[in-house]
């Protein structure tokens, strides 16, 4: 469903990914782990098509088709969802206000039938609960005065409700605590069907615990610098990241 | 021949239908207005609002009908109609021209309440009303209050009795039709002691009226421990011609939470005025201006400290479009005497056009030594981050710029005292931002 190949990519004219392949298959669980400034967040940017950051070679294949081809928007419609590691506040929109503008758009794309306010209550109310949210937060401005806990349980919300293919969690574990770190696995765990494929940025081996990948991947330096299965995160756990940059140079 | 000059010739004689004691005010209008400059570029109160568009014609001849224009009364009906704000418990009070409607006037004045129109005070009332009009506003500084003096024919003075609260809402609905030359509206607000009052002032106009000059001028005058809430929504069409004043005095513990709502038109400028004369007293001062295509709005506020002890917090905030013009400018006055006071100042304006235009300054004079003063003014344009975050979730970038620019007004709205009031403004505000109302559907 997706094929990083030799991606190069640069912030105000500094390279940040080196050549970055990858490849995703339908229904995988791909870990990315890394030490702080090797461009994983700089992946999941350049995938969601954010302003401010330049392809300048390499290609991304998603079904089929150049993911750069599509507009930000149009990636989402398409399936591709990024839970970010600082989802933004947007005061004076509502979650719920927001929550129906993304579905709509979504379903209207998709050829989807729209869902009507009431259904769409009784749905948000429910994911909330699956969440560990209270409601009130659906009446909240977006993200507005939310905990970083609350932030991250948010996208998850966001992502259930989307029901996207391919779902990129951008360090989501970050500044969680225990609980909340189960919740969102948990959020994770009960999207994972066999058709949709995750991409989880994340520093620590901690989360791996709980969403069980399929394959590990250590990105370093703008590159993937080694692969393995899920015992890669455990070694990576007890070793650090400088074992293998000696081994790379 | 000035501006000022001409008109004092054209307006040569005293209106001989009202009453000896309005002839009086009008008297001294005539005197204080032919003191007056007519502002230039150069004038500083002035310098971004450009009058000349009341110079091309005689709005300053005097109110009479301007020809050819017949008023539809089916027209003003539908355009009162529209101005109703359901769910709001309220009195409603319409005028057209300037002239009271008791036709289209809704309801029984609510107890406590004394309503007079100053074309049928008795001498108890005139006696009242001679003593507080004009004991706020300074017609020697507000040049446009000084003619409104001279054109004055009527008025209406809102009377809040002692420790009484007004269990209903005072809905003043202003009609411009365009038929006459100048429409002159006043208002005086009285409260007793410990009085509690709601009062709003809602201007609108025919969507193919003339372009009338509009010359109002408001005060409030707050006894001891008096609390009003006041909404002042300037809803014209886009070709009105507005100049306003709200002058508020605060005694001792009294509260004013102002709420100000302007779409931008041909002109609009209000100005704003709160003296804090008594300690404990404090003021909430808020509003939004929203001009876009060619359309120009001016807030000047100021804020006089005079006393010790008194607070305010003032937040105003813009969306300039297209080729729109906003002018804030911010006074904050606190005098030498004025120890603890606490005020607050925030103007934040979003332009949403390269050749949108704002000019803001706060402004802050401060005498004395042991104060809290905290202001601040920005100019910006949408967030990248928030529409980046909005597109990632599918939605299309136009209907994001909608959430975006409604999001930041909807803030200001989202917390007025009077959900009624929050709920009819939603959509009036989010339809400006979309030509499509599909791009709104979110969010209403």
């Amino acid at each position: 469903m997706l094929e990083i190949k030799n991606l190069h990519a640069s912030v105000e004219e500094k390279e940040i990914l080196k050549g970055l392949s990858l490849q995703v298959k339908p229904g995988e669980v791909h870990a990315i782990m890394g030490p702080n400034g090797s461009g994983k967040s700089t992946l999941g940017h350049v995938l969601s098509g954010r302003d401010g950051y330049e392809v300048s070679e390499g290609s991304v294949d998603y079904f089929g088709k150049d993911l750069f081809e599509f507009e930000t928007e149009d990636r989402a419609r398409e399936g591709l969802f990024l839970a970010f590691q600082y989802p933004v506040e947007i005061p004076g929109v509502s979650n719920m206000e927001f929550l129906k503008a993304s579905v709509d758009s979504v379903r209207e794309y998709r050829g989807l039938e729209a869902i009507d306010s009431v259904s769409f209550m009784k749905l948000a109310r429910e994911l909330c609960k699956k969440v560990s949210l209270d409601q009130q937060f659906l009446k909240r401005g977006v993200n507005e005065g939310f905990s970083g806990g609350e932030k991250k349980r948010n996208e998850i919300l966001q992502m259930m409700m989307l029901e996207p293919k391919l779902c990129i969690l951008d360090e989501t574990d970050s500044g969680l605590d225990i609980d909340a770190l189960q919740v969102v696995a948990e959020g994770v765990n009960s999207l994972r069907n066999g058709e949709r494929s995750f991409i989880v940025v994340t520093h620590y081996q901690r989360l791996l615990n709980f969403i069980e990948p399929d394959f590990v991947h250590v990105l370093a330096n703008g590159k993937i610098v080694k692969s393995g299965d899920k015992s890669l995160a455990l070694e990576l756990e007890a070793k650090g990241y400088g074992w293998l940059e000696t081994e790379v140079a | 021949m000035s501006v000022i000059q001409q008109s004092l010739l054209r307006l040569s004689k005293t209106d001989s239908n009202s009453p000896a004691w309005l002839r009086d005010i009008q008297q001294r209008g005539r005197s204080v207005w032919g003191s007056h400059h007519w502002p230039t570029k150069k004038t500083e109160d002035w310098r971004y609002t450009n009058l000349s568009k009341l110079e091309k014609s005689d709005f300053f001849a005097g109110t009479h009908t301007v020809e050819n224009i017949e008023v539809d009364s089916q027209a003003i009906k539908r355009v009162v109609d529209s101005a109703v704000i359901p769910e709001l418990s309220a009195c409603r009070l319409v005028f057209v021209d300037g002239q009271y409607d008791e036709g289209l006037s809704d309801g029984a004045c609510p107890p406590g309440l004394n309503k007079v129109l100053f074309s049928e005070a008795d001498s108890a009332q005139v006696e009242r009303i001679q003593a507080m009009l004009g004991s706020v506003v300074e017609s020697g500084k507000h040049l446009f209050t000084s003619l409104n003096e001279l054109q004055l024919n009527e008025g209406l003075y809102l009377g809040v009795e002692k420790n009484t609260a007004i269990s209903k809402a005072l809905h003043i609905v202003y009609v411009s039709t365009g038929s006459t030359s100048s429409v002159n509206q006043r208002l005086l607000v009285d409260m007793a002691e410990s009085s509690e009052f709601t009062v709003i002032e809602h201007f609108v106009s025919l969507n193919d009226a003339g372009n009338s000059f509009n010359n109002g001028a408001s005060e409030f005058c707050l006894a001891g421990n008096a609390k009003l809430t006041h909404y002042r929504l300037n809803l014209e069409t886009e070709n009105s011609l507005h100049v306003g004043g709200v002058h508020a005095a605060l005694e001792r513990s009294a509260q004013l939470s102002s709420f100000y709502l302007a779409l931008g038109s041909a002109l609009k400028r209000i100005d704003v005025v709160v003296k804090f004369l008594g300690e404990g007293a404090h003021a909430d001062v808020n509003g939004v201006y929203l001009p876009k295509n060619n359309q120009h709005v001016d807030f000047h506020t100021n804020l006089e400290h005079c006393v010790p002890n008194t607070t305010s917090n003032e937040v105003f905030r813009g969306i300039i479009g297209d080729t729109a013009k906003a002018v804030f400018n911010g006074r904050i006055h606190i005098y030498p005497q004025a120890q603890k006071t606490h005020a607050q100042l925030s103007n934040k304006n979003l332009l949403t056009s390269d050749k949108a235009e704002v000019n803001t300054k706060p402004e802050l004079e401060i005498y004395a030594n042991d104060v809290l003063c905290a202001h601040g003014a920005t100019v910006a344009q949408l967030n990248d981050e928030s529409m980046h975050y909005l597109r990632t979730r599918g939605v299309s970038t136009e209907e994001a710029q909608v959430m975006l620019s409604f999001g930041f007004i909807n803030e200001l709205i989202e917390k007025l005292d009077d959900q009624a009031i929050s709920d009819y403004l939603r959509p009036v505000i989010a339809g400006l931002f979309a030509r499509d109302s599909d791009l709104t559907r979110h969010l209403l």
